[in-house]
């Protein structure tokens, strides 16, 4: 148990890392998110491109690699347009507020183990919090400020009515995207990034915790505004959302805010649930390796996050809230009560004998809690599942078994499982349809 | 005065200045802002004092969610661009305002100083890092605790009652 929670204090070690080190630090961390942000728009491209058969932007350098820059250096020869009736301190404001706040976050993510930098050894992390990811939820609650007062200080209906959606939006998925990271802290003992990783080292938390993954991959699309959940732009509905009247640099913001915090959730994923910068099968991670793994990673959710755009058709705002209110926060409660008994089972905090099952030590206790939810499971998943089969049948149209296809008086295919009625019969209606008009 | 001191400081001029800002402000959506800018600097004072869960609760719990809904409701209903004369208040209720605000602001000083050492009391200062936060929290303060969460279910659910009530009576 010593073991179990060795330093809820995090385990990255600061005592060789002097000032300037730290700004070194942050600056690499700066240029790795606006080197990664300007590949990842291009690859979004690419990749949505050969998802739908056609090349995708290819003219500006290699491959089309230099497309972004370009995009960005028209960007910043746009007119910069403001609304007359805006609020002009706040519609500056807003943008800023995004691409800053953006950034806050990845000072806590371990992108490495201990790597030798200018003679120094030091993690190449910012910083360690005992309380790290509690930070990297507070940012995600300010960097929604960003999204609102845009909506808001265009002073016009539209922008108006995306920052509403996307408000609701992130403080309802933040509650089910909380929930699902407490399971990883029962697990890890800690709430510090670098001691969540050294936890993973034998198993990584997505296969003891996958049903909080799910939950987690599922509201960090929610929480950055992605298709399939990207109902605060929804181009459709709302012509472009809470952006609507921006333009130029301002728009540029936006976008890089929304890039990267793309990136953030997906760090946050990496270092949560798949290891960190821990290699898989063995593979060496010591020093500058952990840097490769991590970012390979942290693309492998990028592609994930391209992927489900490329896929999925946008969901029905309804439909999206009551996904996150209904189904996902109650069900992630219960995951959370459920791992806590299986840790306090599994730290022998209830006593009981300990069984040898196959030259492995199982405490009863553990036993019984992983019996007593899954037989839980089972029963709900029974119930449920009986209900929502009896609502589908319900709901579906009464469909006739016998149609007659000429009944209108042109001839309709059967839908699925019906059945044309005798050919004699057809025959008699085509016959009396011509009849009528030939009049 | 240390680095640190100032550093107290600064953060607490940002507290008073944005409430002060928050309640003179003729913009409603804008008193909400300056509002945030107020616990942010609340924030920074507590995690100085080296109390980063509290501070980091108080970011999560009051910046990201119930200012957000402040405003999420003052977009509902109405957030006008630019200053709302019409509900000013008069002069004398701003008055009375001014001295019941000024009263609690005298109470709370005439204990709180005390508790901090000053005019030479002698205080017992005990570390407020988050092992000990939590102990105290799931220990001696579990009851009263778990009560609060109690009290804020049966809020929760009486809103919605409430709101259902409304859309069956018409």
């Amino acid at each position: 148990m010593t073991a179990f929670i060795a330093g809820p204090n995090g385990t990255a070690d600061f005592s060789d890392t002097p000032l300037w080190l730290s700004v070194v630090k942050a600056l690499f961390i700066f240029v790795y998110l606006l080197v990664s942000t300007l590949l990842v728009i291009w690859f979004e491209r690419r990749v949505i491109g050969r998802m739908q058969q056609r090349p995708g932007p290819n003219r500006n350098g290699p491959f089309g690699l230099l497309q972004t820059l370009a995009d960005g250096m028209k960007s910043m020869l746009k007119e910069d347009l403001k609304p007359a009736n805006a609020d002009s301190v706040v519609f500056t404001l807003a943008p800023l507020i995004t691409a800053t706040m953006c950034f806050v976050s990845f000072s806590i993510m371990p992108l490495a183990g201990d790597v030798t930098l200018f003679g120094h050894r030091t993690p190449l992390q910012l910083t360690d919090l005992p309380v790290a990811v509690l930070m990297v939820l507070a940012v995600a609650g300010v960097g929604i400020y960003g999204i609102v007062l845009a909506g808001w200080s265009s002073g016009s209906t539209y922008p108006l009515m995306g920052s509403l959606r996307a408000t609701a939006q992130m403080v309802s998925y933040e509650i089910a995207m909380g929930l699902s990271l407490v399971s990883v802290f029962l697990y890890s003992g800690s709430m510090a990034t670098s001691q969540i990783v050294q936890a993973q080292e034998s198993l990584w938390h997505f296969i003891p915790a996958c049903f909080a993954f799910f939950v987690y991959v599922v509201t960090m699309v929610g929480e950055t505004n992605r298709l399939p959940f990207d109902l605060a732009e929804g181009e459709g509905e709302i012509v472009g959302g809470y952006f609507t009247e921006y333009s130029g640099m301002r728009f540029a913001m936006f976008f890089l805010g929304e890039y990267i915090n793309m990136f953030t959730v997906a760090a946050l994923a990496t270092t949560m649930f798949l290891g960190g910068w821990q290699a898989p099968f063995g593979l060496p991670d010591n020093g500058w390796w952990g840097l490769l793994w991590f970012t390979a990673k942290l693309w492998f959710f990028m592609f994930v996050f391209v992927w489900l755009r490329g896929s999925l058709p946008r969901v029905r705002y309804d439909q999206f809230m009551r996904f996150g209110w209904k189904f996902l926060i109650p069900t992630t409660l219960l995951w959370v009560v459920a791992v806590a008994f299986y840790v306090a089972a599994k730290n022998n905090w209830f006593g009981g004998p300990i069984l040898q099952i196959a030259g492995r030590d199982y405490s009863l206790a553990v036993l019984i809690v992983i019996g007593v939810c899954a037989s839980l499971v089972i029963v709900a998943s029974w119930i449920l599942g009986d209900r929502a089969e009896r609502r589908a049948a319900e709901r579906l149209p009464q469909i006739p078994v016998e149609v007659d296809p000429f009944a209108g008086g042109y001839p309709v295919p059967p839908l699925p499982g019906q059945r044309l009625v005798e050919p004699g019969a057809a025959d008699d209606a085509y016959a009396a349809t011509k009849e009528v008009s030939r009049g | 005065m240390t680095a640190l001191d100032l550093a107290f400081l600064a953060a607490s001029v940002i507290a008073v200045a944005g409430g002060v800002l928050a309640i003179t402000t003729r913009q409603v959506v804008h008193a909400a802002l300056w509002l945030v800018v107020s616990l942010l600097g609340v924030a920074g004072a507590v995690l100085i004092l080296g109390a980063e869960l509290v501070a980091l609760v108080l970011l999560l719990v009051y910046v990201g969610a119930v200012v957000v809904l402040v405003l999420f409701a003052l977009m509902l209903t109405r957030a006008p661009i630019g200053p709302d004369t019409a509900h000013a208040p008069g002069l004398p209720r701003a008055l009375a305002a001014g001295a019941v605000g000024a009263a609690v602001v005298t109470m709370l000083l005439s204990v709180l100083i005390p508790l901090a050492g000053g005019w030479g009391a002698t205080v017992d200062r005990q570390s407020a890092d988050s092992p000990r936060v939590a102990r105290e929290i799931f220990t001696t303060w579990v009851w009263p605790f778990e009560l609060l969460s109690l009290l804020l279910l049966a809020a929760l659910i009486a809103a919605l009652a409430v709101s259902r009530i409304q859309r069956d009576a018409p």
